[in-house]
């Protein structure tokens, strides 16, 4: 058995357990980088091994499944966890230019984090997911409270945690329900044992599969549950929203992970449990982020905001249902997170560059090095908007493609075309405003070094990349969603001759 | 025992719900805990309530109490502690630097007229 599967697990725990007792803040960054650098590395080296399609199985203690915890990496587990490490590249990259001093742990915490979001991606086991779930959250608790004393930031905090510890109550409840009704906690087993509810169960597993939904849809600000996102991503320090940005696709991916091959197609008197749900909240979700970026008074709440559309998007993929549909959100997903990513950076510098007025959408003052952070702007806009050439536009085209013949047809055109020019609407006129429409410079400040703009610019490289290599990526993408509404194989890897 | 252990539950999560929804952010941390009380509960009992039986395995024995709820319990026990330990330092924290324990605090909220925000 090789030990590959628990690398990306076991980089950040230890990196960040030595960090503690390393008393130099240099010291911290470096190994932080380093291992951050490492799980990218593993990542990679995970999705090599993985992208043809086999299932790496990793069982702890050596104990088998069903009856042991087992890790398993598959291409799309690799895929996200090639995702997480770049975007945590390059939000370490831009903190260790001093966002990193604000409090004692950052280092560590954020390496905590990681851990979480490794071990959600890569765990087979429901109760697990729940654990990886809870070490995510207690460091992104104490990461978005990370930042000089602002009250503001407090409170947001407060509202996260509050609404995150009821979903874990929710998600307790959920997993005590179907371990109490199926005995089984494996995924792999789930799939098999759903299918094969006795006929006596099949509500109680259907209000247990609904309550999961109900979770995952807080983790991934879904409508209605969203409302804790704008406000926390607005107020937290910049790297601290940029690594966000992959958060709400962790409770993405435990959608697609619970919901295409467990309760999907093939569940028997439970089939395609959220099918009714998962699409017309996805293309709320979207109304909602779209006209919430239209309505910010600032420049991170409007990404925020954004962040919260493009979730839509995503959702509106995985919500048809379709392997085309769950293809084309796969290929958004990376997208999406690197353009909110380099967004959240980029605000912060603009918002550095214009004194008290911070990021406030009013006229202000000449931001120093205008011409550099406007033409960033710009592209970014056009990223984040999803205008052609790039990936996003791509990602759309392919979810519109996947949606035709599919009932709810117009809606999907109208909401993810609106949606989109609402948002193009949006960026415009902050991008107008804040490089336009900007009166005489008061502070002759020095603009941001090479170093502040080499992160962004790093994430709009990795864009180009999606948008690039296209094709194979999309295959790839393909090939996953394949692999979740034919899940037999990996179940056969998971469980083994016996699970048959 | 059953129905005893079910109205216990019921009842432990009402009142936890109750809470959450207060407005201030003492009775919502209670909330929090009484929830997770109610929780546990429910994960210990969904390994079925037995009597008298061995914890796994024991010669003669007809059948055994499910371990796997327990561990569960265990680690849900833990995870629950350490986040109310972190709930209420937070909202120590708010109640210092909003100066109102309302969990919807304006940042500016009722302070003394005349103190200085730090």
């Amino acid at each position: 058995m090789s030990h590959l599967p628990i690398a990306p697990v076991l980089v950040p725990l230890v990196a960040g357990a030595v960090m503690l007792f390393l008393p130099r803040q240099g010291l911290r960054r470096g190994l932080g980088v380093a291992a951050v650098l490492a799980q990218l590395a593993l990542a990679l080296a995970l999705l090599a091994q993985v992208a043809d399609g086999t299932t790496l199985v990793y069982a702890l203690g050596n104990w088998p499944a069903p009856y042991g915890i087992v890790l398993v990496a598959d291409r799309l587990a690799a895929w996200l966890l090639v995702t997480t490490a770049l975007v945590a590249l390059f939000a370490l990259l831009y903190a260790v230019r001093g966002d990193d001093q604000a409090g004692p742990h950052f280092h560590p915490l954020f390496q905590w984090q990681l851990l979480g979001l490794n071990g959600a991606f890569l765990t087979g086991d429901l109760f697990n997911l729940f654990v990886f779930f809870e070490i995510l959250l207690i460091a992104s608790y104490a990461l978005l409270l990370h930042g000089r004393r602002d009250p503001g930031r407090t409170r947001a905090g407060l509202h996260f945690v509050v609404i995150n510890l009821l979903g874990s109550s929710l998600f307790l409840i959920a997993v005590g329900t179907l371990y109490g009704v199926l005995g089984t906690l494996n995924m792999a087993d789930l799939a098999v044992k759903v299918a094969a509810t006795p006929p006596e169960s099949v509500g109680l597993v259907r209000a247990a599969g609904l309550l999961l939904f109900g979770v995952f849809a807080l983790k991934a600000a879904l409508l209605p549950l969203y409302l804790w996102l704008p406000a926390g991503y607005a107020q937290a320090t910049a790297p601290v929203a940029a690594l966000f940005a992959i958060m709400t696709k962790v409770g993405a991916y435990s959608i697609l992970r619970v919901f295409v091959p467990i309760f999907g197609p093939g569940a028997g008197p439970l089939a395609d449990l959220t099918g009714p749900w998962l699409l017309p909240l996805a293309l709320g979700t979207l109304a909602v982020g779209s006209l919430g970026a239209l309505a910010a008074r600032g420049l991170r709440r409007q990404v925020a905001y954004l962040v919260v559309a493009s979730v839509g998007s995503l959702l509106t993929g995985f919500g048809l249902g379709s392997a085309a549909g769950i293809a084309a959100g796969l290929y958004y997903l990376p997208h999406s997170t690197f353009a909110a990513a380099a967004l959240f950076l980029l605000a912060d510098l603009i918002a550095k560059g214009r004194g008290g007025l911070a990021d406030r959408l009013d006229p202000g003052p000449v931001i120093p090095r205008a011409v550099t952070l406007g033409a960033l702007f710009f592209v970014l806009a056009v990223v984040m908007a999803g205008l052609p050439p790039f990936s996003g536009f791509l990602g759309k085209v392919l979810t519109l493609k996947a949606a035709l013949g599919h009932p709810l047809l117009p809606w999907v055109l109208g909401v993810v075309l609106l949606g989109g020019l609402c948002g193009l609407i949006a960026l415009a006129r902050s991008g107008s405003l804040l490089f336009y429409r900007a009166g005489p410079t008061n502070v002759p400040a020095p603009g941001p070094g090479l170093s502040a703009l080499a992160p962004v610019a790093g994430l709009l490289m990795l864009i180009l990349g999606l948008t690039l290599f296209a094709g194979p990526l999309t295959d790839l993408t393909s090939a996953m969603a394949g692999d979740l509404l034919a899940p037999a194989a990996q179940i056969r890897a998971v469980l083994g001759s016996e699970g048959q | 025992m059953e129905a005893l252990i079910s109205v216990v539950i019921g009842v432990l999560t009402a009142l936890g719900v109750w809470l959450v929804l207060r407005e201030r952010t003492f009775p919502v941390v209670l909330g929090l805990t009484v929830l997770s009380y109610a929780v546990n509960l429910f994960l210990f009992a969904m390994g079925r309530l037995a009597l008298g039986q061995p914890p796994v395995i024991a010669n003669g024995a007809r059948g055994y109490a499910d371990p796997l709820p327990q561990a569960l319990v265990l680690t849900a026990i833990v995870i629950g502690f350490a986040m109310t330990a972190f709930v209420i330092v937070l909202a120590l924290k708010a109640r210092a630097e909003l100066r109102d324990d309302r969990v919807d605090a304006e940042a500016d909220g009722p302070g003394e007229p005349g103190e200085e925000q730090p």
